[in-house]
């Protein structure tokens, strides 16, 4: 089980927490001027890297607030929140 | 009484003997034996028949790799099945069997499979059970019996079990020389330590072991340790304990066997309680395992690890036999040798395949007149129930193949020993690699992964002194690392009774035999799964080459000792099949556990009323009074529906939906969740979740509306209300309250953060009284009150805040049902005195309590959805026709993807209504619906009913259904295909089947 330094609380469990998949993708400011192929990428097309992952969590069991983390996704190494 | 137990010797207490039964034989041993010493003790060699030819066996081992001596303990609720005997302390009155033999041990029907071998090789299962296919049920059963681990209770676990969460500074696993060093050295600088080993006694190998320690028996430089390390107040000490599994970052659990042991037998609290650990640092000092010799016949009872008959002898004062062979490739084994000099048993002989032969040890013995084969190997065993003699030949200096010169000898006992195997699980758990070892012929761990070290044999330091050694130093660098100041000690001085000096061990796997391993009689690997060198074989002449898809094939490592002592065998001879190094064949993956884990310890506490939370509304007393029958939604129970005397759920049901749609009816609709919004951009951020336009809400009114996934899908529905210009009030379904809570935080924090608005849930603090039917504005008009309840001043979808009967409420003029009604908002302390106020005002108009079952009669007799009943994650607001909720000139999330061709497609399902043609019976929820009855499969589908119900109030069933391109099809006949084969017409009708034009809700 992982142990997660949440920003707000310090260091807890992982099952304290909520996973929101990558981090830094931005809803389009204009979807409707996007193309299916453009919309279907901001929706669906998700990095798979072997090594440093940008992620989101949620202290969901405690503080509720999101962050942003880097974990290694070989050696689940995370590195600070931000 | 135990002709096997010496008069002397052992750390058992001769003053305490226990009665206990093994196969219905009344045996007795003594405090202090675990099962298998005690049956050793009493002379019983066979104790168990293997997995699949059924072969007489005996015990090998002394601890958690023992294949052979698995238990049923106990009877009735409390038994257990699987338990090795090795590790089972002895308690007066325990009652053990072996799961398999039948009818007995000594003569076991099934040993006529041994006959049948040829068909029962590697991947026997696959091969000759394949067809026919309506078989399988037949043969599994079969094969349950034949090869069952055990039986499992029936009836409910009468013991309790706990999880238990800790933080440590320094975490050791393993109470042998290394670990107890390791413990004192962190101990003493201040750090919270854990020390955990799996065995009654701490001490591991100093409980056996014939080293002094500052010149005396080791067992008292033990007992001070122990009695240091329990003064210390930060110190745990958890014996009877196995460290099972080594998770990410330093997450380690622990089983401890609280109440299973003897002394504790019948105290009080839980029988096992889970250590969920996090460690600053963790030191590994697990020990290590021996391995087996593979040769012909090498499973004959009789047949037992060297280490583990020197355990025997010295801890338990049992010496299983008169006349030994020890059969080595080491000078360890010759130890052993002088173990059975020193209690009066004959060693017959000494095989040792090493031409150059044991160092200084052999002295000893060879003054003591034991004959010392160098450079022979066994190559049989004879005794079907206990091994009578053994066949030995030379072999080459490599021991890579035989010579002429056969012997035979004669013996009652065989000690094995093939060098030792580093207990390297836990180092593996934890992502560490492991790599092979040429001068020691083992694996040993390499780098760590994590905040951990390995120490003392399961780092491959096999000697004494470098257990104590590496202990202390990894004890005071953990130390160290947490931050505390080690406070200097000094090591033990070993002083050896017996000399150390040793020639190097010679690499032997197999024995070399003069024909293909098929054509002598069975070399075992794997002695809990019956898998032989001539498998491992075969699976390569199959064409198998990964060792992860030869351990599947051949079952090799699949038993519950999970390949402790076999499985670097079968590597071995792997490597020897691939004529490959075994360095390059590699080892399977080591998963947690480290040794089997009960359910009951994986459940904890968690099971009966406290497996899951239940919550409970505030009216939920009076509901109970009234006899209400419950349903769990989400994890709240709710009111299913009110019988009356002599009332099912059918009758109760349609009394209870004609009282809502003829005078009144009275609903607890507190489960919603309730969310309020509020901030200056409150009105902005939920234009921007709701679909619909928010802008136009005004103060005091409310509006449906339905939250799209960003893939368009519909998420959850509810009511929005604007209760000031900066403050809104949303609802959500029962069971989607945290979800969209959770959902509009997200959004709130992580896209929009200059966003100024406010979430709060107040799911709780409200209770919602839903007051429904014709008469509801009535009762209310009749009540006292501030608001006024007049059509044009109070009109459908709007709310208002006042007293009620005194009570400070919001009231909501909202409809599920489609009647005249109003949910009544009402803090939840005051909830159940409103409810009996309404309930005593609204006698005369004969108020009707209703459950959730008539709220979903209700609502589908007006086609109102349920988010996850109608809908389940594929369903657009187009599919439900619920296109005038899409605003056009807003963004909102999900908008996007409704214009995505495949959202756009005519043959979408689409929510309709269905009515059955054929009978009064409602149709089947889930029921498929296809075109014609019969027709070759595959039938294509048309869509399935969502929702079914009778409709008390229309006289006739109703049901909602996911068509494709159902709208389009009004009055078409369809058919629902039933369980039982029959199909039935339906025609397609509106999904609205009461009051279309909503004239009722407005009244």
């Amino acid at each position: 089980m992982l142990l997660i330094n949440c920003p707000w609380c310090g260091p807890r469990d992982e099952s304290e927490f909520g996973y929101g998949g990558e981090a830094d993708i931005a809803r389009p400011a204009n979807p409707d001027a996007l193309t299916d192929e453009e919309w279907a990428d901001y929706l669906f097309m998700r990095k798979n890297p072997r090594g440093l992952h940008r992620e989101q969590w949620v202290h969901e069991h405690g503080c509720r607030r999101w962050f942003v983390l880097e974990r290694d996704t070989v050696t689940y190494e995370i590195t600070d929140a931000t | 009484m135990q002709p096997d137990r010496l008069s002397t010797g052992g750390r058992i207490d001769r003053s305490l003997p226990l009665t206990f039964r093994f196969n219905g034989r009344t045996c007795q041993g003594y405090a202090g034996d675990t099962l298998a010493s005690a049956l050793l003790a009493n002379g019983i060699r066979v104790v168990g028949r293997s997995f699949k030819y059924h072969r007489p066996r005996g015990i090998m081992a002394i601890g958690a790799d023992e294949p052979n001596a698995i238990v049923q303990l106990g009877t009735g609720a409390a038994t257990i099945p699987g338990l090795r005997a090795t590790e089972v302390e002895l308690y007066d009155g325990l009652v053990a069997t072996t799961a398999r033999g039948w009818p007995g041990l000594k003569f076991d029907l099934l040993s006529v499979n041994e006959f049948f071998s040829p068909l029962l090789s590697a991947g026997f299962y696959y091969k000759t059970f394949m067809a026919p296919g309506f078989l399988w049920r037949w043969y599994e059963h079969g094969f349950r019996h034949a090869s069952g681990l055990g039986i499992s209770p029936r009836e409910t676990d009468p013991d309790s079990y706990e999880h238990y969460n800790a933080h440590c500074d320094v975490l050791v696993a393993g109470g042998g020389p290394a670990g107890l060093m390791a413990a004192l050295a962190a101990a003493k600088s201040g750090a919270r330590v854990i020390i955990a080993d799996e065995q009654g006694e701490m001490g591991g190998s100093l409980l056996s072991d014939g080293a002094t320690l500052n010149g005396n028996p080791a067992g008292v430089w033990l007992g001070k340790a122990l009695d240091e390390l329990q003064r210390c107040p930060e110190v745990i000490i958890l014996p009877r304990s196995t460290v099972s599994g080594y998770y990410d970052h330093n997450f380690l659990t622990i089983l401890e066997r609280c109440r299973d042991h003897p002394n504790q037998r019948d105290a009080e609290g839980v029988r096992q309680r889970l250590w969920r650990v996090r460690a600053g640092r963790v030191i590994l000092a697990q020990g290590s395992h021996e391995r087996p010799l593979v040769f012909p016949d090498n499973d004959r009872p009789g047949v037992m690890l060297a280490s583990a008959l020197s355990g025997y002898i010295r801890r338990y004062g049992v010496c299983p036999g008169r006349r030994a062979v020890i059969f080595a490739n080491n000078d360890g084994a010759y130890l052993t040798a002088l173990d059975l000099v020193q209690v009066g048993a004959s060693v017959s002989a000494i095989i040792d395949c090493r031409e150059y032969g044991a160092g200084a040890v052999a002295e000893p013995l060879r003054e003591a007149g034991v004959d010392i084969y160098q450079g022979y190997i066994v190559t049989g065993a004879s005794g079907r129930n206990g091994v009578r003699s053994v066949q030995v030949v030379p072999v080459s200096a490599d021991a890579g193949a035989v010579k002429s010169g056969r012997k035979i000898i004669h013996c009652d006992l065989l000690a094995i020993s093939g060098g030792w195997n580093p207990a390297v699980h836990l180092h593996s758990q934890a992502g560490g690699r492991i790599h092979w070892d040429d001068v020691r012929s083992c694996f040993i761990p390499g780098a760590p992964r994590q905040d951990h070290v390995s120490v003392g044999a399961c780092n491959g330091s096999f000697s004494l002194d470098a257990c104590l050694e590496e202990g202390k130093q990894a004890g005071q660098e953990a130390a160290r690392a947490c931050g505390f100041e080690p406070a200097p000690f000094s090591t033990p001085e070993v002083g050896r009774e017996r000399p150390g000096e040793a020639h190097p061990l010679q690499p032997l796997w197999r024995v070399p035999l003069p024909r293909s391993p098929r054509r002598h009689p069975k070399q075992f690997i794997d002695y809990q799964n019956d898998t032989t060198v001539a498998d491992v074989y075969q699976a390569v002449q199959e064409g198998y080459r990964n060792v992860e898809h030869v351990k599947r094939y051949t079952a090799l490592g699949f038993g519950t000792d999970q390949g402790k002592l076999g499985n670097i065998n079968g590597m071995a001879v792997l490597a020897e099949c691939l004529g490959k190094p075994v360095a390059e064949v590699g080892t399977t993956t080591f998963r947690p556990p480290y040794t089997a884990v009960s359910f009951g310890a994986c459940a904890g506490a968690a099971v009966g009323d406290l497996y899951d939370p239940v919550r409970k509304t505030a009216l939920h007393d009076w509901h109970e009074a009234a006899g209400a029958e419950f349903e769990v939604v989400g994890q709240w129970l709710r009111p299913w529906y009110y019988p009356r005397a002599g009332e099912g759920l059918d009758e109760a049901v349609a009394r209870e939906c004609l009282a809502a749609r003829r005078s009144l009816a009275i609903m607890d609709a507190s489960t919603l969740g309730k969310i309020e919004v509020q901030g200056p951009d409150a009105a902005t951020f939920l234009e921007r979740i709701y679909t619909h336009n928010i802008a136009r809400i005004e103060t005091g009114r409310c509006a449906y509306g339905i939250m799209l996934g960003e893939d368009g899908m519909v998420m959850d529905d509810g009511v929005m209300a604007r209760l000031g210009g900066q403050h809104y009030y949303l609802t959500t379904t029962t069971g989607g309250a945290a979800r969209v809570l959770g959902w509009l935080e997200q959004w709130l924090q992580t896209e929009w953060p200059e966003l100024k608005v406010y979430l709060t849930s107040v799911t709780e603090r409200w209770s919602t009284i839903a007051l429904v039917g014709p008469d509801s504005r009535k009762l209310l008009q009749g009540m006292e009150s501030d608001i006024d309840f007049n059509r044009e001043d109070f009109p459908f979808m709007s709310v208002r805040s006042g007293s009620l009967a005194g009570f400070a409420t919001r009231i909501f003029r909202v409809s599920f049902s489609g009647e005249l009604a109003y949910e009544i908002n009402v803090e939840s302390d005051f909830a159940p005195a409103l409810w009996q106020t309404l309930m005593a005002a609204g006698q005369q108009y004969g108020i009707t309590p209703y459950g959730t079952e008539s709220m979903h009669v209700l609502r589908a007799e007006k086609g109102f959805i349920i988010v996850g009943q109608d809908t389940d994650g594929s369903v657009t607001p187009l599919d439900l026709g619920l296109t005038w909720l899409l605003s056009r000139d807003k963004d909102y999330l999900g908008k996007r993807s409704l214009a995505r061709p495949d959202c756009r497609r005519p043959d979408r399902k689409q929510l309709v209504g269905l009515l059955c043609e054929e009978g009064p019976e409602a149709l089947p929820e889930g029921a498929q619906l296809v075109e014609q009855p019969g027709g070759e499969p595959p039938v294509a589908k048309l869509g399935h009913v969502t929702s079914s119900y009778y409709s008390a109030c229309l006289g006739h069933p109703i049901a909602l259904a996911l068509v494709s391109a159902g709208r389009a099809r009004k009055d078409d006949v369809i058919h629902a295909a039933l369980r039982n084969g029959r199909c039935v017409r339906a025609r397609i009708v509106s999904p609205v089947f009461h009051d279309p034009e909503g004239e009722r809700q407005r009244a």
